[in-house]
């Protein structure tokens, strides 16, 4: 299987890093690229979007045709995951943030987003967290968002603060922390079983 | 959840903050209005200043932390991370920084410096800091105070780029050297970068004819033999991964968008711009263009055209005309 990281900006190769390890661990034959090509977002099996900054890379995404070819996998059932900034993009309901920046977003996940939901980055926080699935898990939330409401459709993972901060739908992933940043591989192990589902 | 469990300002969470930057765009502004712009070019981040180096350097006197009203300002006015400079070892400006909620501190060679024997003990914050560096030693130096990220210096204010490539450069070459360097070699490596945090003490036991002690705390509560620990540890851990442990930024002097994609084609994981956007004749384009530029340093045809039609860039000033007080790089070793 490909499964392709999309490159613009953010935290790319510790995507491209963690997604080989969990390939390597499922013994999964496959190869991982960064990208910042449609066609070859257009050829992967799997796609990830990382943290970084959440304008930036909508802009990025949607200036070529990144974001027609995500938008395309996602509609051919393939799996999708966001993390941090991705999870803004994944989400159909942005806030005053997402507004006043004129953040355009993918719409994949009928979930109601807060940008900088915990405040800045002196608030930003390690935490052993309770993901449905995975288990105890110790999530980094970097200037984190998170998801304030979803519809009934929304299978919710993981909570913290009253906030969701895990969340699938179908096949589509979102996750307000990092877990590319810690050498735990089993949530990118848990994304690439969706594939397999 | 029990609240003992959060924990906050750890390495993972500093460095982490870094990391999210990467391939992106820092742009130094002086007001609200120009961090919207910054915003809206796609800047992943933005410096807050009182002033462009090229102005602190026209102004001349004592540059100091910017007005935190000023700071305020440009926090409430974007949603993206604001950064902020303090004085090289200004403990103060930093915590005062720290305070504001600014979420990246840049202990600056741009600003005076306010200690000329030491660098803050960054690991004592809860807010990461960046810092400019000329050599692997100084990079090093500042990794093993705690410093989350890493610029090159360049020369600041100039809008000239010929010394932040020698800085990159020179780090890129010692980084290879060191993969070829067996364990030992690294050691006395590690022992001279230490050199520099002796300062103070040899200054002090000279003068009163003493012998230099090698269990005294010679840089807050570190001996010499930590710290060469320390830094050789670090060292260790560039030799393996042939990189910095930290994201590595390119800074001091990129003006245009063609000289933001040759430091990304150096390796630099993204790029701060200074004067360079503000003192541009268009500064809305210039941003939009440099950002496109980091993006696709890789290919010839997208600089080419995001150049095309920019109008006038920074004017710039030959680095080898300025006399030594006016190099802002050879501050804080």
């Amino acid at each position: 299987m490909r499964v392709a990281v999309i490159g613009v900006q953010g935290d790319v190769e510790e995507h491209v890093i963690v997604t080989k390890k969990a390939l390597k661990n499922l013994k999964v034959d496959g190869e991982v690229v960064a990208t910042r090509k449609a066609g070859v977002v257009a050829r992967s099996d799997a796609v990830i979007i990382p943290g970084g900054e959440s304008t930036t890379i909508s802009k990025l995404i949607f200036s070529n045709s990144i974001a027609e070819k995500i938008l395309q996998l996602a509609y051919e059932n393939k799996p999708v995951m966001g993390t941090c900034a991705g999870l803004i993009l994944l989400s159909k309901h942005g806030d005053e943030q997402v507004a006043k920046t004129n953040t355009k977003l993918l719409g994949l996940m009928d979930i109601w987003v807060k940008r900088n939901a915990f405040g800045r980055q002196r608030e930003s926080f390690q935490v052993r967290l309770n993901v449905k699935g995975i288990g105890d898990y110790d999530a980094v939330f970097i200037r984190a968002p998170a998801i304030v409401k979803a519809e009934k459709n929304v299978d919710v993972l993981a909570t913290f603060e009253n906030y969701i901060v895990a969340a699938r739908q179908g096949k589509i992933l979102a996750l307000a922390f990092h877990p590319e940043l810690t050498n735990d591989t089993r949530v990118h192990e848990y994304f690439l079983k969706l594939a397999f589902d | 959840m029990k609240l003992e469990e959060l924990r906050f300002g750890t390495e993972l969470i500093k460095r982490g903050f870094a990391k999210m930057q990467k391939g992106g765009v820092i742009m130094d502004v002086t007001n609200a209005e120009q961090a919207v712009i910054a915003e809206e070019a796609g800047a992943v981040a933005v410096m807050a200043l009182h002033k462009v180096p090229a102005d602190i350097r026209t102004a001349g006197g004592v540059a100091r932390m910017a007005d935190p009203k000023k700071i305020e300002e440009i926090i409430d006015a974007v949603t993206i991370p604001v950064m902020a400079k303090c004085r090289i070892g200004h403990v103060m400006e930093a915590k005062a920084l720290e305070t504001l909620g600014v979420d990246m501190i840049d202990e600056s060679e741009v600003l005076t410096p306010a200690d000329v024997f030491f660098h803050i003990d960054k690991r004592k914050f809860i807010v990461p800091f960046v810092c400019g560096a000329r050599s692997l030693g100084e990079a090093v130096r500042r990794i093993w105070e705690g410093a989350a990220m890493i610029r090159t210096k360049g020369e600041a204010g100039t809008g000239n780029v010929v010394e932040a490539v020698k800085h990159m450069r020179l780090i890129n070459y010692a980084i290879a050297k060191l993969g070829k360097l067996p364990d030992e070699k690294i050691y006395n490596v590690a022992e001279k970068y230490a050199e520099r945090y002796l300062q103070l003490a040899k200054l002090v036991n000279e003068s009163m004819s003493l012998d230099f002690d090698k269990n005294e705390p010679v840089f807050e509560e570190y001996t010499f033999d930590e710290i060469v620990d320390g830094l050789y540890r670090i060292l260790l851990e560039i030799k393996e991964m042939q990189r910095l442990p930290v994201v590595n930024f390119a800074a001091g002097g990129i003006a245009t968008p063609a000289d933001a994609a040759f430091m990304m084609k150096l390796g630099a994981d993204g790029v701060f711009v200074g004067s360079g956007i503000f003192k541009s004749s268009n500064p809305p384009e210039y941003a939009k263009a440099i950002v496109e530029a980091v993006q696709h340093y890789d290919e010839p045809e997208v600089i080419a055209e995001v150049s095309k039609g920019l109008g006038d860039a920074m004017k710039g000033l030959d680095v080898s005309k300025l006399s030594e007080e006016e190099r802002l790089q050879t501050r804080g070793v």
